[in-house]
């Protein structure tokens, strides 16, 4: 079960629309974001950006700011200064609802998975087929295309009968992913994707974000590994203590570099004290 | 790789090198077929005691399973078995109802005064069970909006349900419109009639169970009580769920007093209350719905209600005891949780 994505990549299944070549603006663009609450400053001046189809990855400490700005990208909160752009549009991200109309969808670590249902109820949830006119659950289409979608992915479950419950914790990982990219999403944010799993599940999971790399999706993918952002993403961009101190394309020796980056930064706080 | 997914799919659990053992292997394989059969619907295991129970209590009285015998037990299961519907909705979307127990007291009395106040039966029978709907829109609302535990709302609304029906009746039993000296067609058609009850028990919950399993009405029950928030997040209105199945709820509970009446040809004040209300959250727990919401299922809450049903009924046909009747009980709906308990135990090793 733990070869659970499996290694068929092939021609992922191009149902969503495919970018227009060169002169794209950036999927996504955000531009002198700042938040704080009360006293405290949780974002200052932050500019990031993701082109079509790359993987940018965003990594940072605990408390640099990283799950306030996953919010303001999501819609969940409004920033205080700043401006936001989809696709060279300037939006204004009111909330969750019209940052995934746009095409932005998050998935989180807590999953919205619902553990007693199965594969593919939850890859339909709120989405499902029904013999139209009448109420009743297609669930024999349901499962057809559950079954289509997860191969196209590479997403190997033994069955899409099965109860979510049942699954690992990376084949979860991998069918919220599913269920964000067949909803259609253009710039999908991974929080902490890799979290609580073990490295040969991560691998997969790795795996899996790589391959939609194919599809034109844009991917921010946010963790505090930099070994596995470094494994898939594009380019990288560091936040520390609200800002972005750091956004490079993946190269060489990044690894070291951002390692001592960040050991520069503990031994600074442990010399305030 | 997608043929062996599918084989899989289609074996779970027969996995692994089938031995060319002799006839002693297949065997043991076949009845291992069963076993897993009887492990994995969860429903089979409480129909399995039901059954155990039947054969005892028949064993020791052949009055038992007569015709008058098992009119009388339909009687017992019909109206709890109509609440037990509703109350399994609501907990598996993860809330419960204690008060449906008190509007199904309440219902025909609104129904009663309805009729005093020259209304027609069927008007009188409506306004009772709008009312009944109210009181679960109330329970909803104070429970969705105002974030008091459903347990705590409900116990509330129990005894306001109590003060109101005892208010309105004067504490006085009254006589079903229609009943007597003879029963209306219209009457028999609401309960009195001898199979009515347990007819309109059984369609309830043909349908229940049906919007539990083939509707996004039953689907989206279970997400909002496996997974509230994350139901949400999808975009499931959790809040609208739990509401609508709060109304329903107390709905049936109204219809349940209100056939009730019809069937004994007298509307009692303190009818139904806290013990019809234990008796079908008994049944659903019993059935294998899970307190904490997110599983359940209807047909598995009326045979919870049957087992609690057959043992009441066996038990005044072996002439046990009034006093000691309460102990043994349960004694006996214990011992059948622990057998269930332990049944599921080996029901989820067996899927692993």
């Amino acid at each position: 079960m733990t070869d659970g994505i499996g290694q068929t990549t092939g021609a992922p299944a191009d149902k969503r629309a495919t970018p227009a070549a060169s002169t794209d603006p950036d999927a996504l663009r955000i531009s002198h974001i700042a938040k704080r609450f009360g006293a405290v400053i949780a974002l200052r001046d932050v500019n990031l950006h993701v082109g079509q189809g790359e993987i940018l990855g965003l990594i940072g400490d605990n408390g640099a700011g990283k799950s306030t700005l996953i919010k303001i990208m999501t819609g969940f909160q409004p920033p205080d200064a700043g401006t936001i752009t989809v696709n060279g549009q300037e939006v204004r991200l009111r909330s969750v609802e019209y940052a995934r109309s746009l095409g932005i969808e998050t998935v989180y670590q807590d999953l919205a998975l619902v553990n007693e249902l199965s594969v593919y109820h939850n890859l339909f949830l709120k989405r499902e087929l029904t013999y139209a006119p009448l109420p009743f659950l297609n669930n024999r289409a349901m499962r057809k295309k559950a079954r289509e979608s997860l191969d196209a992915m590479g997403i190997n479950i033994p069955s899409v009968d099965v109860e979510v419950a049942k699954l690992s914790g990376g084949q979860r990982q991998a069918i919220a992913i599913a269920r964000a990219i067949s909803s259609n999403a253009q710039i999908l944010l991974l929080d902490e994707p890799l979290a609580a799993m073990g490295a040969k599940e991560g691998a997969l999971i790795l795996d899996l974000i790589r391959r939609l790399k194919g599809t034109g999706v844009s991917v921010i993918m946010i963790g505090h590994n930099y070994a596995q952002v470094l494994e898939v993403c594009d380019r990288v961009c560091l936040l520390q203590q609200g800002k972005i101190t750091l956004d490079k394309p993946v190269a060489g020796d990044m690894l070291t570099e951002l390692n001592e980056i960040v050991m520069r930064e503990y031994r600074t706080a442990a010399t305030q004290h | 790789m997608t043929d062996d997914a599918i084989s899989r799919a289609q074996g779970p659990g027969a996995g692994g090198p089938a031995p060319a053992g002799g006839a002693m292997a297949s065997a043991r394989a076949i009845g291992g077929t069963v076993f897993r059969f009887i492990l994995r619907q969860r429903e089979v295991s409480v129909a399995v005691i039901a059954v155990a129970l039947i054969v005892y209590f028949q064993s020791s009285n052949n009055v038992f399973l007569s015709i008058p015998n098992l009119q009388t037990l339909g009687q017992y299961i019909a109206a709890t078995a109509i609440i037990a519907a509703g109350e399994v909705m609501l907990l598996i979307c993860g809330e419960i109802d204690l008060s449906v127990g008190n509007v199904y007291a309440l219902a025909p009395f609104i129904m009663y005064l309805a009729t005093l106040n020259g209304f027609p039966l069927v008007v009188g029978i409506i306004f009772g069970l709008a009312v009944s709907a109210g009181v679960g829109l109330i329970n909803g609302l104070v429970t969705v909006y105002l974030k008091v535990p459903s347990f705590i709302t409900t116990l509330g609304t129990l005894f306001i349900l109590n003060g109101i029906t005892l208010e309105i009746s004067g504490a006085f039993p009254a006589i079903t419109p229609e009943t007597t000296p003879k029963a209306t067609q219209f009457a028999q058609f609401m309960g009195h009639g001898a199979y009515a009850e347990i007819i309109w028990a059984v369609i309830i919950i043909a349908i229940m169970q049906i919007i539990l399993n083939y509707t996004r009405w039953g689907l989206h029950t279970v997400a909002a009580g496996g997974n509230p928030l994350g139901a949400s997040e999808v975009g499931v209105n959790v809040n609208r769920i739990k509401i609508v199945n709060f109304m329903l709820t107390s709905l049936f509970g109204g219809l349940a007093g209100t056939l009730e009446a019809f069937r004994i040809t007298s509307i009692d004040p303190l009818a139904g209350g806290t013990d019809i209300m234990f008796a079908a959250v008994a049944g659903a727990v019993i059935g294998g719905t899970a307190l904490l919401g997110g599983s359940g299922t209807v047909v598995g809450a009326l045979l919870g209600v049957l087992v609690i049903s057959i043992l009441k009924d066996g038990f005044t046909i072996l002439g046990v005891n009034a006093f000691e009747f309460d102990l043994i009980l349960g004694a006996a709906i214990l011992v059948a949780m622990i057998f269930n308990v332990r049944l599921q135990l080996l029901r989820k090793a067996g899927r692993q």
